[in-house]
Parts: structure tokens; C-alpha cells; sequence
């Protein structure tokens, strides 16, 4: 069966450029912004989106991301309230590929075979659990692959050709490959080390692969797109909620300034082999 | 020997003492933490990693530390003797020091070139940069900023030895918010740090090998009470925050099903009180965290709550993943102890004994006051007398009104 995520890299290679996947916190700063921001964001140019699962110790991310899961959980965000923004898109849009993104204890504790049954009536795609390696497979990754959701799996510049293959065995879906060692936010340092790690990655793997973590312009997603069957811009748009905060609260801006920025890095992505 | 019933044979190849453990941390780190495994497994099979090791516990720590006959407290409660291993007494003045050599050695002969650590109390921050001077490699500290002011003593020391103390304000700026800052810190610097983990808790290899370098106070225990009443002690005592120096302390008497084992928690203000303590066990429930799955104190959504306890060594959310297996098959008894129960016992140790216990160990000091009465006057209790109270006179002295 061809998926969501599978017919969107498919449909974004015979256009020949990268897919956007475009990270936003569920619940930031309120449900009902975080729903209108969710929903904008097709329109805007995104081709894939991840949708965070705060949590209370988000101990890969950066400071930018940790404070929208605050904002997200201190406005009474769950983990069902999160796949209820996912049903309420689906309501409208049937082909954008979603897939939750977050840590495995909040999914552990609501019970994983009732998540991923909730997560496939809802509309969810995959799963990125960043605190679940290869070595913890059977907790979620096994049954989620088995119910039919792409388990995506991160790999990282630590990650050498010995371990690759271990990685990559119950992946489906696309490979996330993180572009540094460090936490969301931090600045890329080389991009032609990048260029070089997809070409290792694609070695090993017909699945697509998407960069992502540090991309933060149109043109350094049309540059990390040349090689890239995708990339990954998060942080800017957790901050752009950020911004248009008005002591915490969103305003008329909020979610103008997540769109905006989402049209102006498709354009880079459409350049990107231009 | 035959373990096949042993309690003592984990962890299993994945890291897991039964359902606990587990190795739960980014892909950034997965080939960091198999190396070190592999490091660790080479160096315990080293003769000259373990007498470089012995030869520092004897000269650097001061091992073995006393086994101490508390005769007037054992008077003043009637009952069981009571007896402490003096882990105080130890260079820098907790256990703490035990696994912080076995660390550092390890983190030298992986190349490592700086290393980092989280502190709660500033006792394992102590110990961290004191192995760190010694063996001139930087270091930086991660504490919570309301740690960093109620154990001011503490931050003077790490900063005069050398290290960089980082305060995390993060959350409400204790323990997991410095664990969670440290662990950023070293998915960013993976290839030169060394993370020195402080207690028996985290993703594999680190529970074990904390244990394992903590399990000398139990050993030696063994040994010392053996030769001072010819048999083994009725009941074994120490805190749990994360649960090293009581992992260390009981892991050598796992085997001996009449050697009854006790861990006081952090009961704070009381186990009723919402987010009022830092006993994991009794008022928490498995979920995963800091790498491994294991009690935690958490909400009906598995967001990690902060809890809360007078000692800063104690409120943590988690407990060391052995723990949590030692509680579900009963082995170890582990009841929480009230922050008030705490002082008291604090107060009793230093006048009746004349020796100031640190706050934590101040928990498992309240627990014999409460055990010993219940058995007889032949009988004997040990508690672990992990850290010495330098450290909290001044935190204790404004409770008792003594400073404003």
C-alpha cells in the first residue's frame, strides 16, 4: 500500500526538488491557534508536516522548542488533545503526510497499543520517538510498523557505516538525518559535510532522506535541497509563534507569521535544483 | 559460583533489570554509550585498571572508610545496635567519590578530553571536579539555580577546584533540570566529553557501572561486620534519590535473604501532598526518562513532575532502574521519610554522636530511629552513612530559626 508520506516524496522527486517538512509544536501557544496554524500550513507550501507531542523534558531540543512545549503544556496540551488536532486536519485534508514527533514517555504511559490505534483512526502517518534508538525497537517501533505507520528514524553524524545498517532496518517512511551533533536550534557548521552524509546515507537506503536541524533560510534549504530528497525546518517556526506572542498570548499575527515563512522557504525548496 | 537464582546478575544484554533500565537516549548518543559499554567491559577485565583503582581508593579516598558502633543513639532507642559505614569520612565527604574515580580512569583511556556532570546537593560536583583537578581534565558542573543557592558551600568548592559551574534555570532549577541541560550538553560535544553520571541511574552502561564502583561500601561492610560480631547484620539501611550510595551499599547483601534491606525516600512533606515529595517509588509509577525506564514521579499525562525534598540530593523525580526492580520483587523495602523526620534525625546524630550527617543521609538515619526500637538488643542495623552535613548547617540553621 502506497502512503501518504511515500506518494508526497514520490510526487516532490517528479518535480524534481526536496520536500518541505515543516516542524510545529501541537498546543503552541493555545489549541485553537496551534489548529489554524496546523491547517495553514498545506496552502503555505509545506509538503510534510511533524507535529510535536510536548513534553515536560524535551532533552534534545533547544531552548526555542522547550519553550513552546511549555507554552503548549501550561494551555493544558495532551497527548490526546495533539491527535485530536490531526483528526480535526484530516476533516479537510486527506494527502499531507503527518507525523507526531516527540519523546516516548507520554505515548508510554497513555499505553502504546491504544496510541497507535488512536494514532491510525486519527490520521497519523509516523511516528519520530527521538529517544527510542534501534536498541529499544520492541517498545513502539515493531507494533507501529505492524499497524501500518512509518516509524522514522534519526541518524546523526555519529551514526558511522557499521551502525548505519542498524539504524536503518525497521525505518520506513524517510530517514531523518540530523545534520550536527548538538540540539534543535544550533547553527549548521558545514554543508558540504552534510551533502557527503546523504550520499552515505542513500548508500544504504532507497528511502528518502531529509536533513534536517539547523536549516534556517530559504537559502539554506535551497543549498541542503540540492542533495536532499527533503528538508526539515523547525526551530525558525517555533520561533516565529514565539514573536508574534503578545505577553504569551497569540495575536492576529500568530499565524500569518508561521505561513509566511512557510511560502518563502517552499520557494527556496522549488530553487533548490533550479 | 552458581548465580542461577542470584539477585545480583544483572543487568541483562539490553541494559535491563526486568522490565527496567534500558538504554532510552537520541541516536546522537546510541554509539557513544555502546563504546563506553565496550571500554568498561575491557577495563574491568584490566589487572591495571583495578589496582590503579585500589591503589586510589586506599591513598586518595582513604578506604576502607570505619565501620562506627553509634553506642549512644543505640542506647537512647532501646533496641537493634546501631552501626554506621562512615562514606562521610571519604576524601571530598560522601561516596560520591568512589565512582568518580572509576569514571575519570575510564574517561582517560577513552581519550576524552573534558567532562561534564550533574549535581543535585554539589556532593557529586565536588567529587567530579576534585578527580578533575587531579587529573587535569576541565570540567563543567550543571546545577540547578535553586541548588546552586541553598548549597552555596558546595559552589564555592567546584569553583575553587577548578570547574565551571553552570546554573540551569530551566523548570524549577533542581536535579532532572541540571540532568536534562547536561545531557544537551553532551549530544552537542559527543565526540571530546565525558559525561560523569553521579548515580545509578541513566541509560546503560551507567547504573551498572555506578554500582559496581559503589558496591565497595557494601563489601567492605560485609568484611568489617563479620569481624566485628561474626556474623551478618539484621537490617542494612541508606537513602535513595537516585539511589548510588544505597545500591552500593546493598547490592553485596542481595543474596542474603536474612539481611533486611531498607531505602528511605524523599517523603518531603508528605506522600499526600501534591508535588510535596521525591519518593519516586511510593508515590510514582514506571515511565522512562534521563535513558532508562524506571519509577518516576509524573502526571496522568507522563509529563515528569519536579517534586520536592529539604535535601537537594534527594529531589529527584526517578530512582536508579535496579531500585525499581529491587522494589517490585520486594527485596528492598523502601519507605519515605518526611523532611521533618529528616531534621529530626539530623539533629539527634550530631548531639548524640557528634557527627553532622549530610541531609540526605539524615532520611536513612530517620528510618533506623524508626526500625531499631522494633528489634532486639542482639540484633544490629547499619546505616549508610553516605555524606557528611558541612554542607547543610546553614540550610538546617535557618529551619531551626537559628539564622534569619
Amino acid at each position: 500500500m502506497t502512503t501518504r508520506i511515500d506518494a508526497r516524496f514520490a510526487r516532490c522527486k517528479a518535480e524534481n526538488r526536496p520536500a518541505l517538512v515543516t516542524y510545529v509544536m501541537g498546543g503552541d501557544p493555545d489549541l485553537a491557534t496551534s489548529q489554524a496554524i496546523l491547517n495553514a500550513l498545506p496552502q503555505a507550501g509545506a509538503d510534510v508536516i511533524e507535529l510535536g507531542l510536548p513534553f515536560s523534558d524535551p532533552m534534545a531540543d533547544g531552548v526555542v522548542i522547550q519553550m513552546a512545549g511549555q507554552r503548549a503544556l501550561a494551555a493544558g496540551q495532551t497527548l490526546l488533545g495533539v491527535l485530536g488536532m490531526v483528526e480535526e486536519f484530516r476533516r479537510k485534508d486527506d494527502t499531507t503526510p503527518i507525523v507526531m514527533m516527540g519523546y516516548y514517555n507520554p505515548i508510554y504511559i497513555f499505553g502504546v497499543d491504544r496510541f497507535i490505534a488512536a494514532a491510525k483512526a486519527a490520521g497519523v502517518d509516523g511516528l519520530i520517538i527521538v529517544d527510542l534508538p534501534a536498541e529499544e525497537d520492541e517498545e513502539l517501533c515493531i507494533p507501529a510498523l505492524k499497524a501500518g505507520l512509518n516509524f522514522i528514524r534519526l541518524t546523526t553524524p555519529t551514526t558511522d557505516d557499521r551502525r548505519l545498517p542498524v539504524v536503518l532496518e525497521n525505518t520506513s517512511g524517510f530517514v531523518y538525518y540530523v545534520s550536527m551533533t548538538g540540539i534543535t536550534g544550533a547553527a549548521i557548521k558545514s554543508r558540504a559535510a552534510v551533502g557527503e552524509a546523504v550520499q552515505r546515507i542513500k548508500s544504504h537506503t532507497d528511502l528518502p532522506v531529509a536533513v534536517g536541524f539547523g536549516i534556517k533560510t530559504a537559502e539554506d534549504a535551497a543549498e541542503i535541497g540540492k542533495h536532499a530528497d527533503g528538508v526539515v525546518v523547525g526551530t525558525v517556526l517555533v520561533d516565529a509563534v514565539a514573536k508574534s506572542l503578545d505577553d504569551g498570548k497569540a495575536t492576529e499575527r500568530t499565524v500569518a507569521a508561521v505561513s509566511d515563512l512557510v511560502a518563502d522557504l517552499a520557494a527556496g525548496v522549488k530553487r533548490a535544483r533550479g | 559460583m552458581d548465580r542461577t537464582n542470584s539477585l545480583r546478575n544483572g543487568p541483562d544484554e539490553h541494559g535491563r533489570f526486568g522490565i527496567y533500565g534500558g538504554r532510552f537516549v537520541a541516536e546522537t548518543l546510541m554509539p557513544l554509550i555502546l563504546d563506553l559499554e565496550h571500554e568498561y567491559r575491557a577495563a574491568k577485565a584490566d589487572p591495571a585498571y583495578a589496582a590503579e583503582l585500589k591503589h586510589l581508593a586506599i591513598h586518595y579516598t582513604g578506604r576502607p572508610s570505619p565501620l562506627y558502633f553509634a553506642e549512644r543513639l543505640t542506647q537512647h532507642l532501646g533496641g537493634a545496635k546501631v552501626w554506621f559505614k562512615r562514606e562521610e569520612l571519604n576524601h571530598t565527604g560522601s561516596h560520591k567519590i568512589n565512582n568518580c574515580l572509576g569514571q575519570i580512569l575510564l574517561a582517560k583511556r577513552m581519550g576524552k578530553t573534558r567532562v561534564i556532570a550533574e549535581t543535585g546537593a554539589g556532593q557529586h560536583g565536588v567529587a567530579t571536579a576534585t578527580v578533575c583537578a587531579k587529573f587535569d581534565l576541565p570540567c563543567t558542573i550543571f546545577m540547578g539555580a535553586t541548588d546552586v543557592e541553598r548549597q552555596m558551600p558546595n559552589v564555592l568548592r567546584m569553583k575553587m577546584l577548578g570547574a565551571e559551574v553552570r546554573p540551569v534555570t530551566a523548570g524549577a532549577g533542581t536535579l532532572k533540570d541540571a540532568m536534562n541541560e547536561a545531557l544537551r550538553d553532551w549530544v552537542t560535544n559527543v565526540d571530546s566529553t565525558y559525561y560523569l553520571i553521579g548515580t545509578a541511574a541513566g541509560p546503560h552502561p551507567y547504573p551498572e557501572m555506578v554500582r559496581d564502583f559503589q558496591s565497595v561500601i557494601g563489601t567492605e561492610l560485609k568484611e568489617q561486620f563479620r569481624e566485628a560480631e561474626g556474623r551478618l547484620p539484621d537490617a542494612v539501611v541508606a537513602c535513595v534519590g537516585g539511589g548510588s550510595n544505597a545500591i552500593g551499599t546493598f547490592h553485596a547483601f542481595l543474596d542474603d535473604p536474612d539481611v533486611a534491606l531498607y531505602g528511605a525516600e524523599a517523603g518531603g512533606h508528605g506522600i499526600d501532598v501534591d508535588n510535596g515529595h521525591a519518593a519516586s517509588m511510593t508515590g510514582g509509577r514506571p515511565g522512562v526518562l534521563h535513558g532508562n525506564r524506571t519509577y518516576l514521579l509524573q502526571d496522568a499525562d507522563g509529563q515528569i513532575l519536579e517534586g520536592h525534598s529539604i535535601s537537594a540530593g534527594l529531589d529527584y523525580p526517578g530512582v536508579g532502574p535496579e531500585h525499581s526492580w529491587l522494589h517490585d520483587t520486594k527485596r528492598v523495602t523502601y519507605a519515605p521519610i518526611t523532611d521533618n523526620e529528616a531534621l529530626d534525625a539530623f539533629q539527634l546524630c550530631t548531639k548524640m554522636e557528634g557527627i553532622i550527617p549530610a541531609l540526605e543521609s539524615a532520611h536513612g538515619l530517620a528510618q533506623v530511629v524508626k526500625l531499631a526500637p522494633t528489634l532486639d538488643k542482639d540484633q544490629s542495623v547499619v546505616l549508610c552513612l553516605s555524606g557528611r552535613g558541612d554542607k547543610d548547617v546553614e540550610s538546617v540553621g535557618k529551619y531551626l530559626g537559628m539564622l534569619k
